[in-house]
């Protein structure tokens, strides 16, 4: 007998995976995850997900269907965490056990309220009906100043901070970035790649600030620029700064 | 019903420990009962800077997991009636503290205290964020530097998003205690100044500590400086700094106001 393979590697890998934890009741949390699918589309799709079902103890033909749903909106669902192993076989995702961790995406929300758009058009005052519809989300207003180590992040529009953005500290947003403090951290506009976002702030000590794909650190930046007001935006490939009340006495 | 506070700082070697045993010690010696906790598994502290070194016998991780009551673990200082030690374990490492085991035990002092401090370890790892945890208020410490000012805007970040308080979503009391406040390296712009500090953390000040020899001194002897040299600024200063955790409205005296030639001799020879 003869052998032309002598042993098979297999090697241990670390993944990163982002981890979904449906609610009860499902039907409402699915109506939910719906709404939030639509202003981020694409945000989980093709994406390695794990099903967390720690606390919920779901049967086993409930677990399936809830997978099913998911698939529906282009949600693939890797492994399942939290869950009885008697629940599962071996037509569902494998258990998974000993995840860790890895950065809180939801730590933004407990920090930061959406704003109401602008332009929403006034209406008479509340009627008695069923509550109004939630209105699409454009920008994140933060009340107060934002953290050494904190991030604060739209992707879907602009974000505007009442305070200050510390030292090592970050906000990331698809629109423009607007800070009525001190930016002494970083600020990232047109995050997804748009290039008339602008970054104002009240006095300009950034670590770093960039526009789309352009940046600037500290060390590019003019001195004189430095501790006033301006405004940061693209202008074919380079970032310039100018003084906001410049622009306005020139106004 | 006691008051929680928690003395943290993210950077190591501001003063944390110094300044829980200064103002414990300035509360208690005000007829408050105080019990100050050290959290800081491993490299425990605070039983040097109170001299009880030679009486731990049981710590804060006996008493989290159920080993011993409480009364077994803590220890009443000579010079204070009203003021206790709970220490830390010195052998042991933060990953044995179990967070249902601590709030088990700051219950128990809530009970038991007018207030209950914990000197919270450097970091944001398991030792501090557990510290800080199920405290109702916050005092940080800072030190005129970039380095601590930016890890202190940090550590108000971790208070502001991990705490019981906070997770409740109710608003976390945070105190501003300026230690190792330098006036001549401040008046030489080679420190930032009180202002800079205020302008970045935005905290309210409840007191300057000025750096000195005294504190040393104290801390060499195992003995809060309020009760070693009761008489010295620092002193002056932690039991001003009491005084406003409990409420009072005390003016705020910046060391090095009025300096002398001596110092400004001294000063610059030390530069």
């Amino acid at each position: 007998m003869y052998f032309s393979r002598h042993s098979f590697r297999f090697r241990g890998r670390n993944f990163l995976a982002l981890a979904v934890k449906p609610e009860m009741p499902l039907a409402d949390w699915l109506a939910d995850l719906d709404q939030w699918l639509e202003r981020s589309p694409g945000f989980l799709s093709g994406k390695p997900v794990i099903l967390d079902l720690a606390g919920l103890s779901l049967q086993r033909s409930c677990i399936a269907s809830l997978i099913a749903e998911l698939d529906q909106r282009a949600i693939r669902i890797l492994g399942i965490e939290g869950a009885e192993a008697s629940a599962l076989d071996e037509s569902l995702p494998p258990l998974l056990t000993g995840g860790r961790t890895a950065g809180s995406v939801e730590a933004v929300a407990a920090i930061a309220r959406r704003a109401p758009p602008a332009e929403e058009p006034k209406k008479a005052a509340p009627a008695a009906t069923a509550p109004p519809p939630v209105p699409p989300v454009r920008s994140l207003l933060v009340e107060g100043p934002v953290r050494s180590g904190q991030t604060i992040t739209n992707s879907d529009g602009d974000v505007i901070v009442l305070g200050s953005v510390a030292s090592g500290a970050e906000v990331i947003a698809a629109g423009s970035i607007h800070i009525y403090g001190p930016l002494r951290g970083r600020a990232l506009a047109g995050a997804n790649g748009d290039e008339s976002a602008r970054v104002f702030c009240r006095s300009f000590e950034a670590e770093l600030v960039a526009v789309s794909r352009y940046y600037l650190m500290t060390h590019n930046i003019e001195p004189r620029r430095r501790n006033m007001a301006v405004q940061v935006w693209l202008s074919g490939k380079t970032l310039k700064i100018a003084s906001l009340d410049r622009a306005h006495r020139e106004g | 019903m006691a008051e929680v506070l928690v003395i943290t700082s993210g950077k190591g070697g501001v003063g944390k420990t110094t300044s829980t045993a200064a103002l414990g010690a300035a509360l208690a010696q005000t007829g408050q009962s105080v019990v100050v906790v050290d959290f800081d598994i491993g490299l425990r502290n605070l039983d040097l800077a109170l001299g009880a070194e030679c009486r731990v016998v049981y710590d804060l991780i006996n008493v989290a997991n159920g080993d011993v009551r409480l009364q077994q673990a803590l220890i009443r200082d000579e010079r204070l009636d009203t003021l206790y030690l709970l220490a830390a374990s010195q052998s042991r490492d933060k990953d044995a503290l179990s967070e249902g085991g601590v709030q088990r035990c700051i219950d128990e002092l809530r009970d038991k205290f007018d207030w209950v401090i914990c000197d919270s370890p450097a970091g944001i790892e398991r030792g501090a964020t557990l510290a800080m945890r199920f405290a109702d208020r916050a005092v940080v410490v800072t030190n005129p530097e970039v380095s601590s000012v930016r890890d202190s805007d940090r550590i108000i970040g971790l208070l502001d998003s991990k705490t019981v308080k906070a997770e409740k979503g109710e608003r976390m009391d945070k105190l501003l205690l300026l230690t190792r406040y330098d006036s001549a390296q401040a008046g030489r712009r080679h420190m930032l100044s009180i202002d800079d500090v205020l302008d970045i953390l935005s905290l309210p000040l409840i007191g300057i500590i000025p750096e000195s020899q005294e504190i040393l001194r104290a801390s060499n002897v195992g003995a809060p400086i309020t009760i070693a040299d009761a008489q010295s600024t620092p002193a002056c200063a932690y039991r001003d700094a009491a005084r406003r955790l409990r409420g009072e409205t005390v003016p705020m005296i910046i060391p090095g106001g009025r300096k002398n030639l001596l110092n400004r001799l001294f000063g610059r020879r030390a530069a």
